[in-house]
């Protein structure tokens, strides 16, 4: 019984929700510490300067790296669910699910070659 | 979740989705041009259209994200709804505040 209703925990866009809100959670604890550092730039930004120097490592870069495809991968998520919702059904929801991990992947390996 | 909840979860998305583009193509700009205190100030201080488009980038992300805390309390945390919508507030107060005073100190300063 237990098994049965858990077998569609296997599929492709059970595992697209989830990381639609992972994603989200994981969102919502960047913005905070994003919004406060920006708010260093009082005063001439000396004190966001050496918060950006501190950032020019490689290991905050590949932070960086993730989120950015944390975001990308929140936003095509949530544009597809904006679609389901609001337009006729499109069949090849999974494959469009696919898609857009790909994609985020995609641009976030990109982000990284540029900052490295 | 209930229906006002819902449409505002789902039309703060709609208006972040264009800006979520933007943001990403402005970070792999910055990643290009240099990441000082000094360049990123001139390219917003005193301007208008940059505090516009953060502006309510700021507004629609926290109410955004306060309502998804909302449902994600609400769902895997044994806090009762009142509690969750509390909590959610507080956070999506929290996170306007922060989001302006950076908005201030990027465009004012």
């Amino acid at each position: 019984m237990i098994a049965r209703a858990r077998k569609h925990r296997g599929s492709a866009l059970w595992i697209a929700a989830l990381v639609h809100r992972i994603s989200g959670l994981a969102l919502v604890i960047f913005l905070p510490l994003h919004f406060f550092v920006l708010g260093l730039a009082f005063h001439a930004g000396a004190r966001l300067d050496s918060f950006l120097r501190w950032s020019d490592q490689p290991l905050v870069k590949f932070a960086e790296g993730g989120l950015v495809f944390l975001l990308t991968v929140h936003l095509l998520g949530g544009l597809r669910v904006l679609l389901i919702e609001n337009f006729d059904w499109r069949d090849g929801q999974k494959q469009i699910a696919t898609v857009a991990a790909a994609l985020s992947v995609i641009i976030a390996f990109i982000f990284l070659a540029r900052v490295f | 979740m209930n229906v006002r909840l819902y449409l505002w979860q789902r039309i703060t998305a709609a208006i972040m989705a264009p800006l979520v583009f933007v943001h990403i193509a402005v970070i792999f700009y910055v990643t290009r041009q240099g990441m000082t205190a000094a360049d990123i100030l001139s390219r917003t201080h005193g301007s208008v259209a940059w505090a516009s488009f953060y502006g309510i980038f700021v507004a629609a992300a926290a109410i955004h994200a306060s309502i998804g805390v909302r449902n994600v309390l609400s769902e895997w945390s044994p806090l009762s709804e009142r509690h969750a919508g509390q909590l959610a507030i507080a956070f999506g107060l929290l996170l306007a505040a922060l989001g302006f005073h950076a908005i201030v100190a990027l465009v004012l300063t």
